[in-house]
């Protein structure tokens, strides 16, 4: 035989470092043996679809995970820069015949995998640094706007898209959305106001993106919960719900912004938490849960009772409040709209009626559906941050179906889908706007 | 570990993108959906054209690399295993479909074309490619072809083997071998693609494949009947055949598995039922009509205890839904699955279906059976969690027994998963020392370095 598969490496040394790893990883042991490893997921993978490569799909990188904790081979930053590459979009998971819960695995894995290798300067100044306090962030955003005008020329007028004035290496050739010259805490610092006939009172978690980068759809929610009076709680001094900290293995950031937010949740009574972020909601109701027990009993007992109350703004309007149903379609001059399912609505909550449902209570639009609306935009955090070709290549057949549907609006429930996909439109130089469902059904109130 | 001369030349025949030399990258080609032990390959390589393809097989023949070939990973028997290290072959960047021929009726497809996006392709030409196995979402076209892998319609449609007119694959050396053509007939040469389909990628590496194709039924009728005994609804089976129908699917669900499935989606199945069979008749409408009914009244006599037809496209999708979702139901109740594919006579269904059941009394573990039960092709699905040694023996234990019921039966081995290196050992029980050593013999002209997905089916020596 001319070959043998055994590349052992020397590292001797390693080896009790690589025990302890190995011990951290027994807690996934459980849940990583329920993959069959059928490769179904090759079917629904957005990653898998643009490379082919086994490592990309969640069977390959499940693979890995085990590979490590049975000591098949000695190489966790292999692993790690193979599982970070990853929308973290659950389409496996949501179509995996033997329900392995593939995001957890992963997002434990991740935290698992930080802490043994430790997180790279940049990221820990990026999450550390600024994530974790609510304040620095929002000046270090102000500090982002002053050089965003300097720095930045308009693109595209409809999406209303910037792209850099010259060659930056941060920026590439991106299509970004500005920072909001005044960001929505600076325009609304916090309200508190009474249940109305609606009979319900909701805490606003106004969320990252929307504060900073779509203040106006923040002011669509409280509108549209001010026409329905449904009271709204929404104090000062918000900060992130920690999805860049926990997607990066950052389980000391993530564990300060739970706590963090805690403390400001029991300030007053509320009937439901709302956001109109897609993925704020499913952090905090599928990720808090889960992560929290890593804290301590009493904050798990406080996570699950805000996750059980946690609702998409969509959920809330359609199931908790009822729509106002505006009057009957015009064929002639209804506006073509089609929407996107973000993900983390869809996938990971099962939601995907509902903001349908808020597009068709506003007669002036016509819901016409794309190929595969539920196909990942490609964005995943900051998977676009470490891999702008892919998630670009991602986001373009995501544009390609949008623009396969004919439509003049494009509407999609995740101000990160937002970004995404204004992005890769405003690319393609089309003329095609995009929109939130609330904003949709706002313009009907 | 390869030598970097080699490995060199790999790079230039590629480009440095498709050799995959790291560990990471390399663990994630050494199993597939079998459970068997995972082994890590040398190296992984990808060819992105046919040229660079032979020229990868010749250089492993010249340097007596074993060379595993590997679609989507998704057969049940090992056969992407690379047992003997080696290179791993990887077919998805050949995924070109070359030619959809409504004329002919032929498709032309490189190997790693995904089932589902040919039948799509073919569909929106108005043709039909019916082979539709479970995995057809991901599996690939040379998948399909090397394990000649069936489905839900191999009763009235056939499987794989069926609908290959034509190969084009390179031997060890590299070297290209045309059988078959896109004519429906044709008579020259040996039939080599007849040896080729459900070779496991032991005797050639396809690069082209020629694949019939056929105009679709005008219409779909399907129906599920239920029966409080196992013995009625096999009769009923066979009831359906004497009677000259053939249905495009006849799939059967023990009870066992019918409580799996209505837990885990709630679909309203009767879950005291002893056995479900689902009925789908299909051709042209007035035919449909008529056998729907024939099998309606078939299923009535005999003794079925309900029945419900399907009256529009949404009750049809939901019929089949029940049944596909039968492996996942299955999947969800333990980690470990391990999917047989036993097959008899569909006479001796009820029989097999029977001991079946008793082995799994016997071994004391959990196995839900469904299948196609108008070709005798079943799954009996063990339930288990391989780190328990002790249950994993007696896993082991009822697989064979179950091998040896459906040889005494008339049956074999595998339907349709093929023999990898899961049954190796067995094939010998099926066909007799004699029939392997020849095998052997084919194997050892056609490769004689052995390089071609070694110890794949006909096992290991080359001494008996
Ligand atoms: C959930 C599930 C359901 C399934 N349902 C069915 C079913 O209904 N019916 C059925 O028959 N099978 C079924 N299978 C098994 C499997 O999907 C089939 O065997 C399929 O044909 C494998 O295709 P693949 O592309 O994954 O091939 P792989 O697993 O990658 O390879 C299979 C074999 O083909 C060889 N090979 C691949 N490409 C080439 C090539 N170009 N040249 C030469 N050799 C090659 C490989 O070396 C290997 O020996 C199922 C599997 C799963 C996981
Ligand atoms: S994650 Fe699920 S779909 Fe993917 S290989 Fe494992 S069991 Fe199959
Ligand atoms: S989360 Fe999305 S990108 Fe990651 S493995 Fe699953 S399907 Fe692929």
């Amino acid at each position: 035989m001319a070959v043998l598969n055994d590349k052992r490496l020397n590292e001797e040394d390693e080896m009790p470092k690589i025990k302890a790893l190995t011990k951290l990883m027994q807690e996934l042991e459980d849940q990583l043996v329920v993959c069959m490893r059928c490769g179904m997921c090759q079917a629904v993978c957005p990653l898998f679809r643009e490379t082919g490569l086994e490592a990309d799909v969640a069977r390959g990188k499940l693979a890995l995970l085990d590979g490590l904790l049975q000591e098949m081979f000695k190489d966790p930053q292999g692993v790690y820069d193979r599982l970070n590459k990853c929308l973290l979009c659950g389409s496996c998971a949501a179509n995996c015949p033997s329900g392995v819960s593939v995001l957890e695995i992963f997002i434990k894995a991740r935290a698992i995998l930080t802490g043994f290798m430790g997180l790279s300067p940049a990221r820990k100044l990026i999450l550390r640094g600024m994530l974790s306090r609510p304040e620095i962030f929002d000046r270090a955003a102000e500090w982002g706007l002053k050089f965003q005008k300097i720095f930045t020329r308009p693109a595209n007028e409809i999406i209303g898209t910037s792209c850099a004035r010259f060659v930056s290496p941060l920026l590439k050739d991106r299509h970004f959305m500005p920072l909001a010259t005044v960001p929505f805490h600076r325009q609304t610092a916090s309200l508190n106001t009474d249940k109305g006939r609606s009979g319900l009172k909701v805490f606003f978690f106004v969320g990252c993106l929307i504060d900073k980068i779509f203040p106006q759809l923040a002011q669509d929610v409280i509108d549209v919960l001010n026409y329905h009076e449904v009271g709204v709680f929404m104090p000062q001094k918000q900060g992130c719900c920690g999805i860049p900290a926990i997607s990066s293995g950052d389980l000391k950031t993530f564990n300060r912004l739970v706590r963090y937010h805690l403390e400001i949740f029991d300030a007053e009574k509320f009937d439901y938490m709302v956001t109109a972020c897609a993925t704020c909601t499913s952090t905090i109701k599928k990720i808090w849960p889960m992560m929290a027990d890593k804290i301590s009993d009493s904050i798990q007992t406080k996570v699950d009772e805000i996750a059980q109350k946690t609702l998409d703004i969509s959920q809330l309007l359609v199931s908790k409040v009822g729509l106002e149903k505006g009057g009957i379609e015009d064929s002639n001059t209804a506006v073509d709209v089609t929407f996107h399912d973000p993900c983390h609505l869809k996938k990971s909550l099962g939601v995907a009626a509902e903001p349908r449902a808020l597009i068709n209570a506003n007669p002036a639009y016509r819901l016409k559906e794309m190929p595969e609306a539920d196909w990942c935009c490609g964005l995943g955090g900051s998977f676009n941050l470490q891999h702008y070709k892919l998630s670009s290549n991602i986001g373009k057949l995501k544009r390609d179906y949008i623009k396969a549907s004919g439509c003049s609006v494009v509407a999609t429930g995740c101000p990160a889908c937002m970004l995404q996909i204004s992005d890769m439109m405003s690319r393609s130089a089309d003329k095609i706007v995009v929109k939130h469902p609330v904003e949709i059904y706002r313009e009907l109130l | 570990m390869i030598n970097p001369a080699l490995l060199r030349e790999f790079q230039t025949v590629l480009g440095a993108e498709n050799v995959f030399t790291d560990q990471a990258d390399l663990l994630t080609y050494s199993y597939d959906a079998a459970v068997l032990a995972a082994v890590v390959p040398a190296l992984a390589l990808r060819p992105v054209d046919s040229e660079s393809l032979s020229r990868v097989v010749r250089l492993c023949n010249e340097n007596q690399l074993p060379l595993t070939v590997r679609g989507a990973g998704t057969n049940l028997s090992g056969g992407t295993i690379p047992i003997r290290g080696g290179v791993v072959l990887l077919t998805n960047a050949l995924d070109k479909i070359l030619e959809i021929n409504s004329e002919d009726m032929y498709a032309i497809v490189q190997p790693g074309v995904v089932t589902a996006k040919l039948a799509a392709a073919v569909e929106a030409k108005g043709l039909f490619y019916p082979p539709d196995p479970g995995s057809q979402a991901v599996s690939t076209l040379g998948g399909n072809v090397a394990e000649n892998a069936g489905g839900l319609r191999g009763l009235k449609y056939g499987v794989t083997r069926d609908y290959v007119m034509g190969l084009q694959f390179f031997n060890a050396e590299g070297e290209s071998i045309k059988t078959g053509s896109k004519t429906v007939k044709c008579a020259t040469g040996y039939n080599l693609a007849g040896l080729l389909v459900g070779s496991e990628g032991t005797l050639g590496v396809f690069n082209e494949i020629t694949l019939k194709l056929i105009p679709p039924p005008a219409r779909q009728k399907a129906m599920f009947a239920v029966f409080n005994d196992m013995d009625r609804a096999s009769e009923t089976v066979a009831a359906v055949i004497a009677h000259r129908i053939v249905p495009a699917t006849l799939e059967f669900m023990d009870n066992f598995t019918i409580r799996a499935v209505e837990d885990f989606s709630r679909a309203g199945l009767p879950v005291d039922a002893a056995a479900l069979l689902l009925i789908e008749v299909d051709g042209h409408p007035a035919q449909v009509e008529e056998d729907a009914g024939k099998v309606e009244y078939l299923c009535r006599k005999i003794g079925a205890d309900s029945i419900r037809v399907a009256k529009d496209a949404a009750e049809r999708d939901k019929v089949w839904a029940a049944r596909r979702s039968a492996l996942s139901a299955l999947a969800k109740l333990k980690p470990t699955v391990v999917l047989e594919d036993a097959t008899v006579p569909r006479s001796k269904i009820p029989e097999m279906v029977r001991a079946i059941q008793d082995i799994s009394k016997q071994c004391d573990i959990s196995i839900g059976t469904f299948g196609h039960a108008g070709d005798g092709n079943l799954h009996p699905t063990i339930l288990t969690d391989r780190r328990d040694k002790e249950e994993w023996e007696r896993v082991e234990a009822a697989i064979e027994t179950i091998f040896d019921k459906a040889l005494s039966l008339g049956g074999t081995l595998s339907g349709e998963h093929g023999t990898g290196i899961a049954k190796s050992c067995f094939l010998e029980k099926e066909t007799g020392l004699a029939t392997i050593r020849y095998s052997r013999r084919i194997k050892a002209a056609m490769d004689p370095n052995n390089i071609l997905n070694p110890e794949k089916i006909i096992g290991y020596s080359n001494t008996r």
